[in-house]
């Protein structure tokens, strides 16, 4: 590459780097801005202030987002968690084994996936009341499946066509059962499809606002996005913008942290040296 | 220790096309038996249905006595080496070895004592830590074999194992496998395409063409009496030579003269308008080089050399002939099925490394007339067989088996 053009891929990387960043920039400087400060139209606070974290942690807001954060956190490990299990077992079933049906179970996947969430939200609402399940964990985490299962299947069953069938077979000659195979040889191999999998239906769970809205009415099972929207400011004349801002960030620190621990283990060319090399 | 018999074994894949059609074969005790054929031959359904990733239509399949048509890979106890090794990239060297002794639920420092001694075998000690990533082709292609050794198998199943390996590790692995399997006398059935390994490896070797078997014998037995065209064409290389002829008399017409042949012989040709004389490119000579002794148990005869190649042991000539269209055509067909393609009719001649004879000259060769084959064209058959010499040396090299069986045992 000549030096033109390594400063042209320089300046454009750039420009896309401000473009992406820029918002989350304004966002923190937001966060440590005090209430007269946040329309004063400039980038940088005029004095750093812990204010508004201190009153989503320990203040008035304390009350509506500290659970929401908990509630957030188990709804959608555990929502991941059987997206996960339960797309493992669909995934191999449907890129290893031949049944009728099988081209349908996919097509039925994407459709569920691209189908409008607005659209079954209240179905669901007056569902979930009749039954019990409005305003429970349980409530959000069988929508939140919906969401996360169809995209899990497709990823992992891409990974597991990736998974030469050579490897089950010589489990097999070996002695090993079909379980003890797909345990001790599949499940390894495909283990980092497993997490960016996880990833991704984690985040899809994490960022879910009108099921978050619309199937809770206290902090029993309300997640952090839909807190977010209930806030308010220290008066009605105050905008809540300065916590909202910092609850957002603070939302953000797992999702990076996820993304900084797993992709270490999102390692391609896991299984170099398997088949020929 | 077992033996394989196969009784009539078909399998039919789902548009009821048999990839293998009725396939009988018995591979005895300690036997190492190869499977040899173009792509798409079924050699490797055979293999696999032995082993039992593969379904068997109709037949029976009896391993050590049992029949094992129903029963799942894991309870035939035997052992496979994969084309591509399919080793467990996320197991040590040690681990992949280990494998099967850990789903036996073998005992900790048994396993550690066999994998030890299939590691001392193969020479992998100093790698046993290591990850298949990191190892290079012949070291991942011996692990793979030290997992099939581990266990006490009753068989080996080797499915192209050396195909991704370059030509000079092949060579040596080869050797190797040779050696292991006289060593541990374990019954081995090996499937390839490559006919230097068919030759070299085998008790005996079972040719395929298109899903039926169409020789099995030693190797000796293949080269110098083939059952047809087909055989005559795959085994060898280079490839025999096949020459149109037409009867006269006791005498073949051929592009190159005339070939006599003997009363036997004529008899068994008589009654052919068009004939097929299979050659081996040994069997020819440049003329100039040939003791006056030999020469009348051939014929010579002139022709123009197209090109020479000299690879410093051996040298080939190419001699472009002119032969009827039916034939050209059949011709073409046999060697688009033995997966070559040979685009013009010529002969290719062995000459004497320090012959003169050079590209674009007319020069005089030698033929010895005793060995070559005549074929019917129509049917493919080889009308010149002698079944009797053929069951000789494939006898022979049953008895040199089981000598060297024995060998190794003591």
């Amino acid at each position: 590459m000549s030096t033109r053009e390594k400063v042209g891929w320089g300046i454009g990387g750039l420009i896309i780097i401000i473009y992406c960043l820029f918002p989350v920039a304004w966002i923190v400087s937001l966060s440590f801005k005090s209430s007269d400060d946040i329309a004063n139209g400039q980038f940088l606070p005029t004095a750093f202030s812990g204010a508004n974290y201190e009153q989503i942690l320990v203040g008035d807001a304390a009350g509506l987002f500290l659970p929401a954060l908990v509630n957030s956190f188990g709804i959608c490990l555990i929502a991941t968690f059987i997206s996960c299990l339960l797309s493992m077992f669909a995934a191999y079933a449907i890129a290893r084994l031949d049944f009728p049906g099988k081209k349908i179970i996919l097509s039925t996947a994407l459709a569920v996936a691209i189908f409008p969430v607005i659209s079954i939200v209240t179905p669901l609402f007056n569902l979930w009341r009749q039954i019990g399940l409005y305003n429970t964990w349980p409530g959000l985490i069988i929508p939140y499946l919906s969401l996360t299962l169809p995209i899990s299947i497709w990823t992992l069953s891409a990974f597991f066509r990736e998974i030469p069938w050579e490897m089950e077979q010589a489990a097999q000659v070996d002695g090993a059962t079909p379980w003890q195979a797909f345990r001790k040889v599949i499940v390894p191999l495909a283990a980092p499809g497993v997490f960016t999998t996880a990833i991704i239906a984690f985040f899809l769970a994490w960022n879910d606002f009108v099921y978050g809205i619309s199937l809770t009415s206290t902090e029993a099972a309300r997640p952090v996005p839909a807190a977010l929207g209930l806030f308010s400011g220290a008066s009605q004349f105050e905008s809540p913008n300065g916590p909202i801002a910092a609850a957002a960030l603070i939302v953000t620190i797992p999702v990076i942290v996820l993304v900084l621990l797993f992709q270490r283990r999102i390692v391609a060319g896991l299984t170099n040296g398997a088949v020929k090399g | 220790m077992a033996s394989i018999e196969m009784s009539h074994i078909v399998k039919k894949y789902g548009d009821g096309f048999p990839a293998v059609n009725d396939v009988s074969l018995d591979i005895a005790d300690g036997e190492f038996m190869i499977l040899v054929g173009p792509s798409g031959c079924g050699k490797s359904t055979l293999l696999r249905m032995i082993v039992g990733l593969e379904d068997i239509t109709s037949g029976d399949m009896v391993i050590a006595g049992n029949r094992v048509n129903d029963k799942a890979p894991r309870d035939r106890n035997l052992s496979m080496v994969f084309q591509n090794y399919a080793l467990y990239p996320h197991l040590t060297v040690y681990e992949n070895i280990a494998f099967p002794l850990r789903l036996a639920k073998v005992p900790d420092d048994e396993v550690r004592r066999r994998v030890d001694e299939a590691a001392d075998v193969l020479e992998l000690r100093e790698h046993l830590e290591r990850k298949p990533a990191n190892l290079s082709g012949g070291q991942r292609q011996r692990v793979a074999m030290g997992r099939a050794i581990v266990r006490a198998a009753d068989a080996f199943l080797f499915d192209e194992p050396l195909s991704n390996l370059d030509a000079k590790l092949r060579g040596q692995m080869r050797t190797e496998i040779a050696r292991l399997q006289r060593r541990l006398g374990i019954t081995t059935v090996y499937v390839t395409h490559d006919q230097t390994e068919a030759m070299t490896l085998g008790d005996r070797v079972c040719v395929l063409r298109k899903g039926v078997i169409q020789q099995v014998a030693s190797p000796r037995e293949l080269y110098e009496q083939p059952v047809n065209l087909f055989v005559a064409g795959f085994i060898g290389s280079p490839p025999m030579n096949f020459l149109p002829a037409s009867v006269s008399g006791n005498a073949l017409q051929t592009p190159f003269g005339a070939i006599e042949l003997d009363e036997e012989r004529a008899k068994k040709v008589s009654g052919h308008d068009l004939l097929l004389v299979g050659i081996r490119p040994e069997y020819f000579e440049d003329a100039s080089l040939v003791d006056e002794a030999k020469k009348p148990r051939g014929t010579t005869f002139t022709a123009r050399v197209d090109v020479t190649e000299w690879l410093g042991d051996a040298q080939y000539a190419y001699i472009p002939y002119e032969a009827p269209a039916d034939v050209t055509e059949q011709l073409k067909e046999l060697s688009r099925e033995l997966d070559s393609d040979q685009l013009r009719t010529q002969a290719v001649v062995s000459i004497d490394s320090t012959s003169r004879i050079r590209e674009g000259r007319e020069a005089e060769f030698w033929l010895d007339t005793r060995k070559v084959h005549v074929f019917d064209p129509k049917t493919g058959e080889n009308l010149t067989r002698d079944a009797e010499a053929g069951r000789r040396l494939t006898e022979e090299a049953a008895e040199d088996r089981i000598e060297q069986v024995e060998r190794a045992k003591v």
